[in-house]
């Protein structure tokens, strides 16, 4: 079943148009990549799916249309977003930063073990949980955004760009962490990426983004063989 | 030596008000980069309020709490339907807001009571308190107690709760607070409310003191603002010490400095802003400004 369906999906910023009507899907309980360079409008797609940026054509999730809606209304249909520049509320307690993700569910008990969760999955979280945000490193504030994204419980994840600016041991713990949450949790996820090896290993479908047009798509394998992405993104 | 004790905790009694005052001004500033010029005005307005319950005869409490509920939603509809249609224009914009609803507030509030000064009750019994030899006035010390209630009951929302989280999210980073499913333009409203309801207790705990009149707040504001400066915009507790200490050293220069007197007092307070602005501009309590971009 596809969860996350985009039909001629358009944005634009003021008067600057950066999408120019895309089409991807994100299969129900699988991981969905988009790559591209720089300026490509990857962030963008994650930013339309979210209601961030005005858009035109479609989306739909979960069968009903969302365009137009309120961010704050789709993260409560289960869209989480670790979003490019992580958004770590620098003055906020890890902790805090960590129930703000919770806070569309409302409180209860179930908040509690799920900070009991991810901090099984990120254990150097639960050592900082009384530290500001803004003191963790780069990596650290990564994988808070993560978590944060995490403890709504979502459906879909929408990742942007992990990797970025992280040692290569780091990277492999992230993706180790998010195909464990695809498998026994059964969240879906739209991985945006430029490390295309790390990400074309770890989803089964693909869409390469150039200038704001999907110019590639189809199954990881096939793109991993194919030699425009890899003279380009694979570097071999 | 006894005086000096009296001038100090009437310093305080005033101190903690222009320090609430303060407070409701950095809670907003904190939320929307907005100086509220009508602060004082909306805390006016809030204890002529009370002053109409009581003369219908609701007791005291009573009174207090209603117009505390009344502020509260005043607050919040003063943000809905005023700033929120500016929230987005330049700074200067809202000032300009802020300053016509300043007039607003002053001339309807002068339309229906009239100018003339009403004394205000005070809670709290008219006979003095002794405490070991020294002579205090009840309303000083009770004003002290209620503020610091109002600072209590503050500091544990902001801490405890998770409408507070939310609302020190959303102040801090709108983005990242939608991403979570909070409704960033709300807990703005709900912070007007809040520092609404602040202003209106230190009206109520003031009037007593200076006489209900349109015009009551427009003095307290300006050392609410010396408040602010000293404690730094960006602290609100730094804003409530501030708060106290401002108080303190008025009452102390009023009464050992001569030459100045009562009538000079407000002087005080301007050259108390200049000196913090000239050698601390953040305030000793404050974080270095960071400007959004
Ligand atoms: N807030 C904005 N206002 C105006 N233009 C923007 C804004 N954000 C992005 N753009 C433009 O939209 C285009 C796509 O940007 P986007 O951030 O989606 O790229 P990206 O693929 O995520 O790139 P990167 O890999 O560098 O993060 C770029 O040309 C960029 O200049
Ligand atoms: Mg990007």
């Amino acid at each position: 079943m596809v969860l996350l369906e985009a039909r001629g999906l358009e944005a634009q910023y003021g008067w600057t148009k950066v999408l120019h009507g895309i089409d991807f899907a994100v299969e129900e309980g699988g991981i969905t990549t988009i790559l591209g360079a720089n300026g490509a409008g990857k962030t963008t797609t994650l930013r339309a799916v979210c209601g961030m940026v005005r858009t035109a054509g479609e989306i739909r999730f979960a069968g009903q249309r969302i365009n137009g809606r309120a961010t704050e209304d789709l993260v409560r249909l289960g869209i989480g977003h670790a979003p490019e520049g992580r958004g770590t509320f620098v003055n906020l307690t890890v902790e805090e930063n960590l129930r703000l993700g919770a806070y569309a569910r409302g409180g209860g008990r179930s908040v509690a073990q799920d900070l009991e969760r991810v901090y099984g999955y990120f254990p150097m979280l639960a050592q900082r949980k009384k530290q500001p945000g803004g003191t963790l490193s780069g990596g650290e504030q990564q994988m808070l955004a993560v978590a944060r994204a995490l403890m709504l419980r979502p459906r879909l994840l929408l990742l942007d760009e992990p990797s970025l600016g992280l040692a290569p041991l780091v990277v492999r713990e992230i993706f180790r962490i998010v195909r464990t949450i695809n498998r026994d949790e059964r969240v879906s996820v739209l991985l945006v990426e430029q490390n295309a090896s790390v990400a074309l290993g770890l989803a089964q479908h693909a869409y390469l983004m150039e200038t704001g047009r999907v110019v590639m798509s189809g199954p990881a394998a096939e793109l991993r063989q194919n030699d425009a992405i890899r003279r380009a993104y694979l570097g071999y | 030596m006894e005086i000096f004790f009296q001038q100090v905790v009437s310093g305080l009694a005033t101190g903690g008000i222009y320090g609430s005052v303060a407070l409701a001004l950095v809670m907003i500033y904190q939320a929307t980069d907005v100086v509220n010029y009508a602060q004082g005005e909306m805390a006016m307005f809030s204890t002529y309020l009370a002053w109409t319950l009581l003369n219908a005869g609701v007791p005291y409490w009573w009174a207090f709490f209603g117009t505390l509920v009344i502020s509260f939603v005043g607050g919040v509809l003063i943000e809905r339907v005023v700033i929120r249609p500016v929230e987005n224009k330049p700074i200067l914009t809202i000032v300009i807001v802020c300053i016509g609803l300043l007039v607003i507030l002053n001339s309807v509030a002068g339309w229906i009571y009239s100018y003339i000064q009403k004394p205000f009750p005070s809670p709290f019994p008219p006979r003095p308190i002794m405490l070991g030899t020294v002579v205090f006035g009840a309303h000083d010390l009770g004003a002290i107690g209620v503020t610091l209630v109002v600072l209590a009951f503050l500091y544990a929302f902001f801490r405890f709760t998770t409408l507070g989280l939310a609302m020190r999210a959303a102040a801090q980073n709108p983005v990242s607070s939608r991403l979570c499913g909070i409704r960033v333009g709300w807990m703005l409203a709900i912070g007007w409310g809040l520092a609404a309801m602040v202003g209106a207790v230190a009206g109520m705990m003031v009037a007593p003191i200076v006489f209900l009149d349109p015009n009551m707040m427009a003095g307290i504001l300006i050392y609410a603002f010396a408040s602010a400066t000293l404690g730094g915009f960006t602290s609100p507790g730094g804003a409530v010490v501030g708060g106290l200490i401002v108080g303190v050293i008025e009452n102390l220069v009023g009464t050992y400095v001569h030459f100045i007197g009562t009538e000079l007092k407000l002087t005080v307070a301007l050259a108390m802003i200049l000196i913090v602005l000239v050698f601390k501009p953040s305030g000793l309590f404050g974080r270095a400004a960071v400007h959004r971009v």
